[in-house]
């Protein structure tokens, strides 16, 4: 039997007070969004505080469960099989059926599980669980009743048009529907870690803006292809990203001539917080985001982190920051980006990178480094931001 | 202004061409293998294709073959030749220098039981003579060298080397891969003991995806590739039309008026040289020392290698970051290796030939084309001039 609709669970979401229909919304028009990119016509509805998908005539299978258990706020997905009423006695034969084909080995206990939105149907809840259970056991006799803790559980639910026949859960990535959280600006650099960063915020509930930093002719076109093509990748969960590419080569030069080699990575992600911030601000984000874990190189210490988190006044957060790396690497294999990430156009700026960066940056001497770019900084500043290119990426 | 300068990656497909494969798509998109007119029609495109291509290696209909390129023409040479020739011997000779179309295929060879040895070219990227004549054996089957490298520019001495080998052995075969030769020479295969040579459309300004692999009818060869039995069985599958005809076109346009266009393109890569030299760190790949036989003027010693191809190393500069601020001004180079996360590909080209390793992610490749100007070389001049200080200010500390 075909499955032809799909029972929407959401957990965390239906407790949100008053505040639900806002919540539910947002689940649906990102269920729509994920839906779009498959084959088929699919109908969302939201009744008595369930949310389904109808697909009106063919559609694949995987490719639905796949869009769909990228959506946040969702934890379970059942696949429903859905039949016109045609009499309790057709219902009956369509549930053994349903069994037959779902549990080839149906040494198993089972509850039935009715519920009944249709007030006028013949029979009430507690006689549909009875009187069907009656003719599964006839059907399979090997099955066994168990109310508590059954090892189906087995709902009938039925509706004004169709019953609905269902009894398994894919769980769903859990979280929070986007845009029910604001928006935040995440740093994109190509790497593994910042688009698992991006995706774990989105997870919860909060629209994704990019920005990378482009370092020509030291970085690649390749790299900000490479850029757009994770950005992508996170959009599959978060929704479009307006991605915004900003060229840093001048400032990245300025500050390899004029500053101590060893702070340079700081002090150039010092001013990449700043040219983030900024674009945040302009974009209303509440936040930046990084894919930062304590320790993980230089950069990451606490003492760098310390240094690099000085510039901003906005919230930065660092979902991956108590993560070990091959944490981060297994979410990221998780949501696909992983394969992208090693590509290996990102190193072409190596020349940039010292061979002993300062790994316990004393804030009070990167600021004085700081001072010797105050003749220029202020205009390579504002010239790096008028080069801001934006991408919309979905 | 766009100088596009890399012309032994791909070349612009000329126009003319491209209108004559479009008139095919359009009229004669038969099968060439169809018993009606259509296919009768078709076929004719293909047996202009074979004319042209007789008529440049001075060879018979039947030692032609089309394949989808040079990398499918060298796999079908050496995988066909020695598997049909395993019985006469397991050895095969190569060169360290050969493109990997080449070389990928002689190391599938060696796990297949066949015993491949690389030569060792000199500084300038040639073959030494007595080199092959001390790795032929009496179980040498094949001996595969390239006309031109890739890389470097380098003119391997064919003639000298099929002399070679016939007199050690006239049963062992001499494939010869001349995608970046064919085009830009002269090749008669017979008189250079040339039993099979590789060719692709794309190089010479024609289509991609096709190819030409010419075999001697005396070789003994098994097909790769099975099907229909097309090309008396040796490569089935429909032919690609509209891609061999282009292709021959393209050769056929090439040889017209050849030596003038050749002549033009030494007198650039010389003046191009000349300049590159007067820059400070500099040094060209691929060149002949100074020798009696090579002469000692530099427009003598470039005549001893490919005109089109120029291989030059830039001290403290690296090949990407130069190749991308070229790009910057409109200038199209290739880099010698690509940048793969820390640990560059180091070009095997490069290594074998001596380049300081200091240099060996520091070298740029530009290759010319019987389009390319002076105006467009003058250009680049101007803009290495103007790139190369920039880049050396923020070299790696």
């Amino acid at each position: 039997m075909d499955h032809s609709s799909f029972l929407i669970k959401y957990a965390e979401i239906a407790i949100k007070g008053k505040n639900r229909y806002v919540f539910e919304d947002a689940l649906m028009k990102q269920m729509r969004y994920a839906l779009k990119k498959v084959e088929g016509d699919f109908e969302i509805t939201k009744t008595q505080g369930r949310v389904h998908v109808d697909c009106l005539g063919s559609f694949d299978y995987d490719e639905v469960i796949g869009a769909l258990s990228r959506v946040f706020g969702i934890t379970g997905i059942c696949p429903v099989v859905r039949v016109p009423d045609e009499g309790f006695d057709r219902l009956s034969e369509d549930v053994i059926k349903y069994i037959s084909d779902e549990y080839p080995d149906r040494n198993k206990t089972f509850k039935v599980n009715c519920r009944r939105a249709r007030k006028n149907y013949p029979l009430d809840s507690q006689e549909v669980n009875m009187e069907m259970g009656g003719r599964i056991l006839d059907a399979f006799p090997e099955m066994k009743v168990d109310v508590h803790d059954p090892d189906i559980l087995l709902t009938i639910e039925i509706r004004d048009d169709n019953i609905y026949i269902y009894s398994k859960i894919i769980p769903g990535p859990g979280g929070m529907p986007v845009g029910t959280g604001g928006k935040a600006m995440l740093l994109l650099s190509g790497g593994i870690d910042s688009p698992v960063a991006g995706y774990m915020i989105a997870k919860r509930g909060v629209r994704i803006d990019a920005v990378y930093f482009h370092a020509p002719p030291y970085t690649s076109e390749r790299a900000k292809q490479k850029v757009m093509d994770l950005a992508r990748l996170v959009s599959r969960y978060a929704g479009p990203i307006t991605l915004h590419v900003i060229n840093f080569t001048d400032i990245q030069l300025e500050i390899y001539e004029k500053c101590p080699h060893d702070e340079l990575t700081i002090i150039m992600r010092r001013y990449m917080m700043r040219i983030a911030e900024d674009i945040a601000r302009k974009n209303d984000c509440l936040g930046l985001i990084t894919g930062e874990s304590i320790g993980q190189v230089a950069s990451q210490t606490m003492q760098s982190l310390a240094a690099t988190n000085e510039v901003c006044t906005m919230p930065v957060y660092r979902p991956l920051i108590g993560f070990d790396k091959n944490e981060i690497i297994k979410i990221s294999e998780k949501i696909d980006t992983f394969e992208t990430s090693i590509l290996p156009y990102e190193d072409c700026c190596t020349i940039f990178v010292a061979k002993h960066p300062v790994t316990k940056p004393n804030v009070n001497i990167i600021r004085r480094s700081e001072n010797n770019l105050a003749e220029t900084i202020d205009e390579l500043y504002r010239k790096a931001i008028e080069t801001d290119e934006v991408i919309v990426v979905s | 202004m766009t100088v596009y300068l890399d012309n032994s990656a791909t070349t612009r497909c000329f126009d003319k061409v491209r209108g004559y494969m479009s008139e095919i798509e359009d009229m004669y998109y038969g099968n060439p293998s169809s018993m009606h007119m259509a296919g009768i029609e078709a076929e004719k495109h293909v047996r202009y294709a074979t004319e042209v291509f007789s008529r440049l290696l001075k060879a018979g209909p039947k030692e032609i073959v089309y394949t989808s390129g040079g990398t499918e023409s060298d796999n079908l040479a050496l995988i066909g030749c020695a598997r049909a020739n395993s019985r006469l011997g397991k050895h095969i000779i190569t060169t360290k220098i050969e493109h990997p179309a080449v070389l990928e295929t002689c190391a599938y060879l060696e796990k297949e039981g066949f015993d491949v040895t690389c030569l060792e070219p000199d500084g300038s990227g040639r073959v030494r003579e007595d080199d092959l004549r001390a790795a032929l054996r009496d179980d040498t089957i094949m001996v595969s060298v390239m006309y031109v490298n890739n890389e470097i520019g380098s003119l391997q001495p064919i003639a000298k080397l099929g002399k070679i080998i016939k007199e050690h052995n006239e049963n062992t075969l001499f494939h010869v891969d001349a995608v970046q030769g064919f085009g830009k020479f002269r090749i008669n295969p017979s008189r250079e003991k040339i039993d099979l040579l590789s060719i692709s459309g794309h190089k010479i300004h024609g289509p991609k995806g096709v190819g030409v692999l010419y075999i001697n009818d005396k070789v003994r060869i098994h097909p790769v590739i099975f099907g229909g039995g097309q090309q008396r069985g040796l490569r089935s599958g429909t032919e690609n039309v509209p891609g061999i005809a282009g292709m021959a076109k393209a050769a056929d346009l090439l040889y017209t008026d050849f030596e003038t266009g050749t002549g033009r393109l030494y007198e650039l890569k010389t003046m191009f040289i000349n300049e590159l030299m007067n820059l400070e760190g500099v040094t060209v790949n691929g060149l002949p020392e100074e020798s009696p036989e090579a002469g000692d003027t530099l427009e003598a010693r470039v005549r001893m290698s490919a005109p089109h191809i120029v291989s030059a190393s830039f001290e403290g500069i690296r090949a990407e970051v130069l190749l991308h601020a070229l790009e910057d001004k409109g200038i199209y180079v290739s880099s010698g290796s690509a940048c793969a996360s820390n640990k560059p590909a180091i070009s095997a080209t490069l290594k074998a030939i001596g380049v300081k390793p200091s240099l060996l992610d520091s070298t740029v490749r530009f290759s010319m084309c019987v389009e390319t100007t002076k105006e467009e070389l003058d250009y680049t001049l101007e803009a290495l001039k103007e790139i190369l200080p920039a880049l050396r200010r923020y070299t790696r500390r």
